[in-house]
């Protein structure tokens, strides 16, 4: 298989380029990861993120032939012949594919990802019911790889302002959380022209995510909480 | 959130106003220039041909000052733009006015 891979070195590279390389595959490769590891192998001066291996710790995130996804669970199999990989677009790159992920994980911690919740604490836990728990699923899953907010426009064209599909998916999650108290400081957050408002359902978000998230459901469910207030 | 419900409204008052014009001109087919000046002599069907474009004014105003705000960086040439473009849907709703109430 041919690979094309982004390669940009800013210590040496007057700018990126793309640099072929031939990989011959054998019965156990059965991921684009592993292709990547046979490259390395030719090739040590090429950088790229990996972890898990099995699209948990989305370090991985790529863009394959034009769309962001995560390099260990693409199928080979799945692939043309011909691969161009690039790194995730939108983000300042560091070196080849690995970018510099300061930005997004800024937008993130801004909605305050985590549970608010000022009564005191239990002896054991804050349970929740049954039904409560399942408001949740479809958003916990979420890894951060940031293959949605990078293939987001509006996240390209303000990244500094707008929280961006996966800070937004995030944000949802805890205003759908019953055990979390801060429902209006949140919405606070995030109304104002650039936050929230700045999704333009293009849906890329959804197109994207490896884990089959729907982001731009979660964004809509957010405006409806603000409408809702207002109202 | 004003202006994305907004936009919302206005998107449903358009489709409603289409769907009854649509109808009208299917129910009335072939529609001659008689027919449309009947049609437009009616104080109803001005009052909500106006109703349309005020609605498709405020709706293209929020679309595109939110592509301003997207692309446009130079906050004195995003303001010279969305200036223009307020002046140019507010000489439109004045033309609408003009020819409706002919």
């Amino acid at each position: 298989m041919k690979l094309s891979i982004y390669r940009y070195d800013p210590d040496k590279d007057e700018k990126p380029y793309l640099k072929d390389y031939e990989v011959a595959l054998d019965s156990h490769d059965r991921m684009l990861l592993d292709a990547l590891v046979k490259v390395k192998a030719q090739d040590d001066s090429i950088a790229f993120r990996r972890s898990c291996r099995e699209g948990v710790c989305g370090s991985d995130a790529i863009n394959i032939n034009g769309k962001n996804r995560l390099a260990c669970i693409t199928k080979l199999a799945e692939l043309p012949e011909h691969v161009t990989l690039r790194p995730l677009p939108g983000l300042p790159v560091i070196r080849d594919l690995i970018v510099d992920m300061t930005q997004f994980f800024k937008q993130y911690h801004s909605i305050k990802p985590y549970v608010i919740n000022n009564d005191p604490p239990p002896e054991r836990e804050r349970l929740q019911s049954i039904a409560d728990r399942e408001e949740l699923d479809g958003l916990y899953e979420c890894i951060l790889c940031a293959c949605c907010s990078t293939s987001c426009p509006s996240f390209w064209w303000n990244p500094d302002k707008f929280v961006g599909p996966a800070g937004l998916l995030q944000a949802y999650r805890f205003l759908a959380d019953t055990r979390d108290q801060a429902t209006s400081e949140r919405l606070d957050n995030l109304e104002d022209p650039y936050r929230l408002f700045r999704c333009h359902t293009i849906m890329n978000c959804v197109d994207v995510c490896p884990k089959n998230l729907n982001p731009t459901k979660a964004i809509n469910k957010i405006k409806e909480m603000i409408v809702k207030r207002a109202v | 959130m004003r202006d994305w419900l907004a936009q919302r409204v206005t998107a449903a008052i358009m489709a409603v106003y289409t769907l009854i014009v649509a109808a009208i001109v299917l129910m009335n087919t072939p529609l001659k220039y008689a027919g449309w000046q009947a049609l437009f002599a009616q104080g109803w069907m001005r009052v909500a041909t106006l109703l349309f474009m005020l609605s498709l004014a405020w709706h293209a105003w929020v679309g595109v000052r939110d592509i301003l705000m997207d692309y446009i960086k130079h906050d004195g040439l995003r303001l010279t733009l969305q200036v223009f473009t307020l002046l140019l849907i507010g000489s439109y709703l004045g033309w609408t006015i003009q020819i409706l109430w002919r």
